[in-house]
């Protein structure tokens, strides 16, 4: 693997994450519990939506056979995709749209900060940029997660159960394969494993605060380095790309 | 093509309204980076607020129409990422415009502005009565950049511009 071959997968994975956990959050819009909620998150997923755009607009670049952000976000198929399973993740229940971002709000918040360091140039202003835009999110999504914990017994038996169930996903966050490997000896890549007790304490602190503990000697799922999905991303994408493959180089 | 300055360049740059906000010009808000007038014509540098605001192609439009209007066609737009937008770039003028327009401007922080952000804003003057007795309602609001708040003294809702 030659080092623009790495940095081509590791600009589609950073954007894959946010472009389809911004997907996923877009299709909250009208749906939030209530108004407040139902303008953060479409907010929160302009924000990983734009992030996405520049992501892949660097990343055809770095490819340079000609693609733009366009062909890349409608014109792949899903075992061409590189974002966490987590973020494909349903919204079945508020708290679940709750714990799913917060999860990976805090991931982001020390990823992008460690990326800012980062030799390349165009992906240390990403972050710089992105950073900011993290910052709102995760105090959004902590301040819910707290609540729903620390409120009602209902809210606690929900958020709790969402924990259970996605905590599982957590574990290929940290995984690092050749790509990280290779870019990290260029100092283009984050350590992964230097984030991790970080990400462990900022996720700690919060779920103390709501009353919640961290799921014991969960099997970790793991596959989408290889883009090896869950059942829910190819019907993600059959709703994302329809209008690009219904209508070729359709443009408005 | 005609003689044109830079300095007369940023004067048009400056008639251009944001498109969220259109008290403040484009200019004001720290937008427009920079601006070189070349033989082959205007290239005006300009950044983004935020990563997936909606404004940013139609601030375009309104530069290349605004350059257009005053008889230049030749312009390009170049976005650059770097150094990322920041509400410390919004000038003092520009903040007494947006309280004038019912907007509370963003909040200056000392210290490490990303550790400062993880906590939520105290004491946000409202731009109705100036009081400090006000509490946020929503952390997002009508645009990317903006917090809905209320002030508990003159019972309005308002506008907060987020430190960015």
């Amino acid at each position: 693997m030659t080092q623009q071959e790495a940095l081509f997968n590791y600009c589609l994975r950073l954007a894959d994450n946010s472009l389809i956990l911004g997907h996923r959050l877009s299709e909250m819009c009208s749906k939030g519990p209530f108004l407040e909620e139902d303008i953060a998150t479409s907010n929160i997923a302009l924000d990983l939506i734009g992030q996405a755009n520049e992501l892949l607009q660097y990343a055809g670049q770095v490819e340079g056979k000609g693609r733009n952000e366009d062909d890349l976000a409608f014109k792949r198929s899903e075992r061409d995709f590189f974002n966490v399973l987590l973020a494909e993740h349903l919204n079945t229940d508020f708290a679940v749209v709750i714990m799913r971002q917060f999860l990976l709000d805090a991931f982001d918040f020390h990823f992008y900060g460690e990326l800012k360091k980062s030799t390349d140039a165009t992906l240390a202003a990403i972050a710089e940029k992105s950073h900011k835009e993290i910052v709102y999110h995760l105090r959004h999504s902590s301040k819910w997660v707290e609540r729903l914990g620390d409120g009602t017994e209902e809210s606690n038996r929900r958020i709790a159960s969402a924990l259970n169930d996605l905590w599982r996903f957590t574990g290929e966050l940290f995984e690092m394969t050749e790509v990280d490997n290779l870019l990290l000896k260029a100092g283009i890549a984050v350590d992964l494993a230097s984030i991790e007790s970080a990400w462990k304490k900022t996720v700690a602190d919060t779920l103390q605060r709501a009353t919640l503990t961290i799921p014991e000697n969960t099997f970790m799922q793991r596959g989408s380095r290889e883009g090896k999905h869950t059942e829910h991303l190819g019907y993600l994408l059959a709703e994302m790309q329809h209008l690009h493959r219904t209508f070729p180089g359709v443009e408005w | 093509m005609n003689e044109i300055s830079e300095f007369a360049v940023w004067k048009l740059l400056e008639e251009v309204p944001d498109p969220e906000v259109p008290v403040v010009s484009i200019v004001e808000l720290g937008i427009v980076r920079s601006v070189s007038v070349q033989d082959e014509g205007i290239t005006v540098v300009v950044t983004p607020t935020y990563s997936g605001c909606p404004a940013t192609k139609m601030i375009e439009m309104d530069i290349y129409a605004k350059l257009k209007e005053a008889g230049y066609t030749t312009v390009k737009i170049n976005t650059v990422l770097a150094p990322a937008w920041t509400t410390d770039w919004m000038s003092a003028p520009a903040r007494e415009k947006l309280r004038a327009y019912g907007i509370a401007p963003p909040q200056g922080i000392i210290g490490d502005k990303i550790t400062a952000l993880l906590n939520p804003e105290r004491n946000i003057a409202c731009p109705h009565c100036n009081s400090t007795n006000t509490r946020q309602l929503s952390e997002f609001g009508s645009t990317a950049c903006k917090a809905l708040w209320k002030c508990d003294d003159c019972w309005e809702p308002f506008d907060y511009f987020k430190c960015h």
